[in-house]
């Protein structure tokens, strides 16, 4: 279970760039629960995901993972509890080392690394199992250079590593983005599967609110640094993009209203 | 042609600079940090050798001070760049010119001769060896103990973190690897590498000199791109062949070009022989693909 309270982060504060990121943002996922996060540019999306990595610590407010109060643990040291993927699918892997290298890598995310050999023998059923299941042919190619493999292939090891070893939460940020659209939905299915498979607990940000609607068991909006609209479970079955949008006006009216009263 | 002790004396010199090739290999290509430190190391190594030597210490127990030495020189270096936020290019520079200082005061006037002390290569020399080959066989022996020492290392789960730290640093933070200790373990690393070189340099020369580590960077720099050009550097067993290889040829390229009469090249030269070389090294490997791209492209 993760649980954010009340997130605020400025970013250029006391400049005249000073730009409100976060804005008294809270969210808590369930074990086992899949929300895809949708949201316009600059609606905190990204900010969101980078301060529950701890690739951005806040001014304010409390991240509790498992019980454990993370809020000011760098990124290393909450890598045992929240595995990643990121949206450049080079980003996730290293291209100079080898896919079995990416892998031990992967399988020692937040543990004590020693000096006994990375890549071991006793990994090598595991890595070929999970490979194969990709169905690209990698399982033969673990001796391969990273850089060898194309983006969807690159992310969809990206997404095998980051599911090697257990975690509090899988984040994905817009992992598909950067996909040509038939590698996209490869990736996606295989997204999607992996989390059934293994019931993870998953975020998931997306620019498609249609992606957003049909994966995942809930779906959130976030505007202007706040989570304006969380819909799960009944509600959410056989909504479409065009309910999302009239949801997201009425929200955004609300808003405007809230303001009004403020300011009157 | 060079004469047979010219050439293992530039084989011999080659070894001691493959150790700094090493150390310039993991700094620059592993972890992505180009340090100039050694610059200020490698007569740092040699400085607390000759200065332990002389105040009688085992030549081994003072080779391996020197390499301490150098380990912390590189992890100031390193500090430097991590936790206080300076350019690793200039934390680099910061920590060479207070080796200057350092190693004067390590040695306490500006050079030690070791003529008539006891070395690391004292007790070699009873084999029934020729005198100059006795240094080529003892560093041949240091620089693989070395080699493989580093490559069991680079494949350890440590080592790999290491590597991933220099190629991929968000990678490698989302992978639960603390980067910044990983570059001051590194940079230290390499950094001893160099304390040893200078140190095992001291002693085959005789003397340690506080000038002896100007150019020692664009010397290491000219081993690891030469050998890079020689050995494709695929792997890393590969890579670290290629520092030793590049390092000898370096030193017979020098020792042939200095040889050469009909060059009419002298001593003072050396620098510019060396900005020559290494610009052929940087340049040659990029003319030779776009001639063979052309070439092919002709055929076809």
């Amino acid at each position: 279970m993760i649980t954010a309270t009340d997130l605020r982060l400025t970013f250029g504060k006391g400049t005249p760039l000073e730009n409100p990121a976060l804005r008294g943002m809270s969210l808590t996922v369930n074990q086992g629960e899949f929300v895809t996060v949708i949201g316009s540019n600059g609606a905190g999306k990204s900010t969101f995901l980078n301060a529950l990595a701890g690739e951005t610590l806040v001014d304010s407010g409390t991240i509790v993972v498992d019980n454990v109060n993370v809020t000011k643990l760098p990124t290393h040291k909450r890598a045992g509890r929240v595995a990643r993927v990121f949206q450049d699918p080079l980003a996730g892997t290293c291209e100079g080392l080898s896919i079995e290298e990416n892998l031990a890598l992967a399988i020692k995310r937040g543990q004590r690394r020693g000096l006994s050999t990375a890549v071991k023998k006793q990994y090598m059923e595991q890595f070929k199992e999970s490979l194969s299941s990709l169905n690209l042919g990698l399982e033969n190619r673990l001796g391969d250079k990273m850089g060898l493999l194309s983006g969807g292939q690159r992310q969809a090891v990206s997404l095998l590593m980051a599911s090697l070893t257990p975690s509090a939460i899988l984040l994905l940020d817009e992992h598909t983005a950067a996909l040509d659209p038939k590698t996209a939905a490869f990736v996606l299915a295989l997204t999607t599967k992996i989390i059934e498979d293994q019931k993870l607990t998953a975020l998931m940000v997306t620019h498609s609110m249609k992606q957003a609607l049909e994966v995942g068991t809930r779906t959130v909006m976030l505007h202007q640094g706040q989570v304006v609209f969380d819909i799960e479970g009944k509600d959410r079955e056989g909504l479409e993009v065009k309910d999302l949008l009239e949801l997201f006006e009425k929200q955004r009216g609300l808003s405007v209203d809230d303001d009004s009263l403020l300011l009157g | 042609m060079l004469s047979e002790i010219a050439f293992y004396g530039a084989v011999e010199t080659g070894l001691i600079y493959g150790l700094v090739a090493f150390g310039i290999y993991l700094s620059f290509r592993v972890l992505d940090f180009p340090d100039l430190t050694v610059d200020g190391s490698f007569p740092l190594g040699a400085a607390v050798a000759a200065v332990l030597i002389m105040e009688g210490w085992n030549p081994w127990l003072a080779t391996g001070s020197a390499v301490l030495a150098g380990m912390a020189a590189g992890a100031v270096t390193a500090i430097l760049n991590v936790k206080l936020n300076i350019l690793n290019l200039l934390a680099s520079i910061l920590t060479m010119i207070a080796l200057y200082s350092v190693n004067l005061r390590v040695m306490g006037r500006p050079n030690i001769a070791l003529l008539g002390e006891e070395t690391v290569l004292t007790p070699w020399y009873s084999l029934d060896l020729a005198y100059h080959q006795v240094p080529v066989l003892l560093f041949s022996i240091v620089i693989l103990i070395s080699l493989i020492l580093l490559w069991r290392f680079m494949k350890s789960e440590t080592g790999l973190a290491m590597r991933a730290t220099g190629a991929n640093p968000r990678m490698a933070r989302a992978q639960g690897i603390a980067t910044g200790t990983m570059i001051i373990l590194g940079v230290a690393v390499s950094n001893g590498m160099v304390g040893l070189a200078g140190a095992l340099f001291a002693q085959s020369q005789g003397a340690a000199d506080v000038t002896m580590g100007v150019g020692v960077i664009v010397i290491g720099l000219a081993s690891l791109i030469g050998g890079e050009a020689v050995i494709t550097p695929s792997t890393v067993v590969r890579a670290l062949i290629a520092c030793v290889v590049g390092a000898i040829i370096y030193r017979l390229a020098i020792a042939f070009a200095l040889n050469a009469d009909f060059l009419g090249l002298q001593a003072q030269d050396l620098n510019l022989i060396t900005a020559v070389l290494v610009t052929l090294a940087i340049v040659l490997p990029g003319v030779r693909s776009s001639l063979v791209s052309k070439l092919t492209r002709k055929k076809a």
